[in-house]
């Protein structure tokens, strides 16, 4: 018998506000250990918490975003369970009322399109960090209170393929909206997913695991696979699956058993007294729905036809926000958009790739790419030359009109000035002269090289091709 | 008579005449308190020097304008309280100073930031006094769950003086403090008053902030003033109340200046008697002068109608859900982990495991009450039975609301008394958990309802003890109750009544 796998995946994410969800404290990365800390996100006796007007909007904002119904209604639940990183040992959460809930996302997994059921996006706070080191425990409460936003699937996702796309086009939804870094390495992003398997084509559903514990897309792919495999060949050698909580171990590549269902927790939810319920009004839900930008897919589909880009290159640009913004930056009103965008797939990523630096970082902007590829266009230069020139625009900040103005590279393109240079090389290379109205056809390239090399390159290329050409044929043996 | 036995509306008076400054009043109190702290045990602690030096500090303008007189905006809330010094009950956080629940597991706790109510008081000119003594976590009708011993009823030393804040009650019917803050969750501001003869009010849900406030149950507490008369009460209430940005609880609507509501005549004024309030086996001599406080009132120009209450019955289940069920989870963050008590079991290298800390630090931290309510709400929670606790408990409590509503719509105020019985005996209803909770069968509905609630004494026992009255009002309704208690008040002597502490 053949088994089909059905993942479900649970992504929390940190929003970028600048405070945290409950209280003023600043939610800035990387910061001394407690030193962004209040009585509120300590969980200090009499502190009470102060809902953060713009972790609500970012919340609703990615709700939105993700076709999610929203409620008007805004309630929290606390979620209580006794951990040494939760300052008050309950979380604020939602339980009964999440913000929003029966969204989806569409992927497209080899080429074909499906959608992914959202359940639920809700608001919740983070918890601090543990550390351990010398045998004992420390915490570090920065974190906690950043506002998370909890993202539920539906078992719709049925291979670990599908994950990751789901994954990578969540970000990609994300990023677009700025409500998130999602960072999985910071751990802005975190991910774990409910796993089971099932006979193929049956409807109902197995037994699952919950995994958890990875730390990028990849390691979500690789996880799963294990899992999946692990499940397949338990329930192959007559095992059965049992319902548990396991840690993907990441160097391993295995996951490992962490808890069983009758040691989980009981988390005892009930509604949050210190929060007061209330309704957002249908008009302010409205005003962000209509803040939303433009989402990647939707923008892919512009640039195809604003820009007459291929539907693949367009699909490369608007994977990621910041490329997107760049091409378009540099592509609004220019003649030759795919020119400009292959620049930003083709050098420029592999410059990026090669220093490890982001778009966001580059020090060429997109009026500056503009000019370089209007002097490839005007003849000034060459595409060659124009790559060296990239590097330099990359490493100095300069244009390309002030780097080729200070070596002096621009290209010999007047008529006049080749005319007498072909003449020149003419004069003095009789025999390939000879060779060329033999018919052989080659002889100029010998010819265009050496005109090349006395104008040190400068020569426009296909000029001098065309003057040699004229020049040959008027020319008596 | 001595400053200690006066009022703060004396003592402003006598300020402003220049017959008495803060350090004499100050250094009057702190001589009463060696006198007779020994016997009440009202303080768990007492800043002398903070007392002093605050005291030594405050500038007497030449002309302070009447307190009475004028809104309740720039100079005179500012200075309302200038130089009266007021004892804190030891759930409401003041920076630097032990702040403890009166509870072990909170010894030597100092929170580092002051609840808004003490900024408040501050800003005000009030001196504040030291940590008065409670029942653990406010777990308690009696103040003898306290981990710093029993506070004794100034009236009769063998008796209670009630809970959870009786040691602001009993330091303010024995002259160790002016006035005081108190905190009421079913009835822990209004059941000491009364049964030490003092004035408690418990004010509407949000309108003081709870900010600061050590939580037993968020969705009932709420800060109020203890004092010896209804003019103090307004004076406190006018400095404590008001919006506060730190609690989304607190109600976002002006305060009145409460003062404007001492006004000696309620003619017309519809007086509430819910049928449901006179039970069986109640305390004759309570019945007889809460009904003798009704004739009078009436004869003053009230007008008494005969209300319902049908759901009263249900009240102390639905509080003894609803409340252990959020001190459970409030009281969760006392583990050990980041402030005050920690079993000495452990110590930083420890190889006992974290359950191990978790178990013997909140085994060892908490007294048997707060276990018993810990557990009582923890079990009210749990999945299987929320529906049929908690949730079936908000739906009563909704009821019990509802109950209110309809009979504010006949009357202006409700006419109760206080607690069924006087002070009891210390230790007789110690091991009777639920006895001790019927004692605070009265005041539990305001709490669930919301609504604010007075007690004012309003006779004494053959035997010597306070009797309460109690006055509840629709949601910010304050000023109805000030209004009627005052004018009982302007029309009896009981306010004036001061124990002898031999």
């Amino acid at each position: 018998m053949t088994y089909e796998p059905v993942i479900g995946l649970e992504v929390h994410l940190q929003l970028s506000t600048k405070s945290k969800a409950f209280c003023g404290c600043s939610t800035l990365f990387g910061q001394e250990p407690n030193s962004q800390t209040c009585p509120v996100c300590l969980g200090m006796p009499g502190s009470l918490p102060v809902l953060n007007k713009t972790a609500l909007e970012y919340a609703l904002k990615a709700a939105l975003a993700l076709n999610c119904k929203v409620s008007d209604f805004v309630k929290f639940d606390r979620k209580n369970y006794f951990y040494p990183d939760l300052p008050k040992n309950f979380q604020i959460s939602q339980y009964k009322w999440p913000l929003s809930k029966d969204g989806f996302l569409e992927i497209k997994t080899n080429n074909v399109n499906k959608n992914i059921r959202i359940t639920r996006v809700h608001l919740e706070e983070d918890a601090g960090k543990l550390m351990h080191m010398d045998g004992s425990s420390l915490v570090d409460f920065n974190r906690s209170g950043i506002p998370l936003l909890e993202i539920v699937t539906e078992p719709d996702i049925n291979s670990p393929k599908e994950a990751h796309d789901y994954l990578t086009l969540l970000k990609n939804v994300l990023e677009y909206l700025e409500v998130s870094d999602c960072d999985m390495e910071k751990g802005s992003l975190r991910c774990d997913a409910n796993v089971s398997i099932r006979p193929e084509g049956e409807a109902g559903l197995g037994v699952k695991t919950e995994v958890k514990n990875m730390n990028s897309f990849k390691g979500v792919e690789k996880a799963l696979e294990y899992e999946i495999l692990r499940q397949n060949e338990l329930v192959e050698k007559g095992g059965r699956i049992t319902q548990e909580t396991r840690l993907w171990d990441a160097d391993k590549e295995l996951t490992i058993s962490m808890r069983s269902k009758e040691e989980a927790h009981d988390y005892r939810y009930f509604p949050e007294p210190d929060l007061v319920p209330f309704i957002i009004p249908e008009s302010e839900i409205e005003e962000i729905r209509e803040t939303l930008p433009e989402l990647p897919h939707k923008r892919a589909n512009r640039l195809v036809l604003e820009y007459g880009l291929s539907e693949y290159d367009a699909g490369v640009l608007t994977s990621e926000k910041t490329f997107a913004d760049y091409f378009e930056g540099a592509a609004k009103g220019h003649d030759k958009p795919k020119a400009l965008a292959n620049w930003l797939m083709g050098d420029i990523s592999y410059q990026l790739k090669l220093r490890g630096l982001k778009l966001q970082d580059l020090k060429v902007t997109p009026y500056k790419l503009r000019e370089l590829v209007r002097l490839i266009d005007d003849g000034d230069i060459s595409g060659k030359m124009a790559k060296d020139i990239l590097i330099e625009m990359i490493e100095t900040g300069k244009s390309s009109t002030e780097i080729v103005s200070e070596k002096g590279l621009s290209q010999i393109s007047g008529s006049e000035e080749i005319e007498s240079i072909v003449d020149a090389v003419l004069r003095e290379n009789e025999k390939s002269v000879s060779d060329f109205k033999k018919g052989k056809e080659k002889a100029i390239i010998f010819l265009v090289g050496q005109v090349m090399a006395k104008t040190k390159g400068k020569a426009n290329p296909k000029m001098v091709n065309e003057v040699l050409r004229k020049r040959l044929e008027y020319r008596e043996v | 008579m001595k400053l200690y036995e006066m009022t703060a509306h004396e003592l402003r008076d006598k300020i402003k005449n220049g017959e008495g400054t803060p350090l004499d009043i100050t250094e009057s109190l702190l001589e009463r308190i060696d006198k007779t702290d020994k016997k009440i045990n009202a303080f768990i602690s007492v800043d002398r020097e903070r007392m002093r030096k605050k005291a030594s500090s405050i500038q007497i303008p030449s002309s302070i304008p009447p307190f009475a007189k004028g809104g309740v905006g720039g100079l005179l809330a500012t200075t309302s309280l200038q130089g009266i010094p007021v004892a804190i009950k030891d759930n409401i956080c003041v920076k630097g100073e032990n702040t403890t629940c009166a509870s072990k597991i909170l010894s030597d706790f100092k929170p580092p930031y002051n609840a808004t109510v003490i900024d408040k008081l501050e800003s005000a000119g009030a001196i504040l006094m030291g940590k008065v003594n409670m029942d653990e976590f406010a777990f308690g009708s009696s103040t003898e769950t306290s981990c710093y011993g029993i506070t004794h009823n100034p009236w009769d030393k063998m008796r209670i003086p009630g809970g959870s804040s009786g040691g602001s009650a009993a330091a303010v019917a024995s002259g160790e403090a002016i006035m005081a803050l108190g905190s009421d969750t079913g009835g822990s501001i209004r059941q000491p008053a009364s049964m030490c003869g003092v004035v408690g009010l418990k004010p509407t849900y949000g309108r003081v902030s709870r900010y600061g406030l050590i939580a037993f149950a968020s969705s009932l507490d709420q800060i109020g003033p203890i004092t010896k008369d209804v003019e103090d009460a307004a004076l406190l209430m006018n400095v404590i109340a008001g919006y506060d940005e730190k609690d989304s609880t607190s109600a976002d609507i002006p305060v009145p200046d409460y003062t404007k509501s001492l006004i000696n005549n309620i003619r017309g004024v519809k007086l509430g008697i819910p049928k449901e309030y006179f039970i069986k086996g109640m305390d004759r001599e309570v019945e007889e002068s809460v009904r003798g406080a009704i004739e009078l009132l009436e004869s003053l120009g009230g007008e008494c109608v005969e209300v319902s209450l049908p759901h009263t019955e249900y009240a102390i289940s639905v509080y003894y859900l609803v409340a252990t069920a959020e001190a459970s989870s409030n009281l969760a963050r006392f583990d050990g982990v980041k402030y005050g008590f920690r079993s000495s079991q452990f110590t930083v290298h420890s190889s006992q495991s974290l359950m191990d800390m978790y178990n013997a630090t909140r085994g060892e931290g908490f007294g048997s009450e707060a276990k018993r309510r810990i557990i009582l709400g923890t079990y009210a929670l749990s999945a299987g039975y929320y529906e049929a606790y908690y949730l079936k408990a908000q739906k009563v409590r909704n009821m019990l609301k509802m109950d209110f509503d309809e009979a504010f719509k006949k009357c202006d105020c409700i006419l109760t008394p206080t607690s069924p019985t006087p002070a009891f005996k210390i230790g007789e209803k110690l091991n009777d958990p639920l006895a001790m909770y019927l004692s605070d069968i009265f005041t539990i509905s305001a709490n669930l309802a919301g609504i604010p609630a007075m007690s004012i004494p309003c006779g004494w026992t053959n035997s010597g003890l306070p009797i309460g009255l109690q006055i509840l009002a629709a949601p910010f309704g304050e000023e109805t109750i000030f209004k009627v208690a005052y004018t009982y008040e302007q029309n009896t002597e009981w306010h004036r009544m001061r124990p002898r502490i031999d």
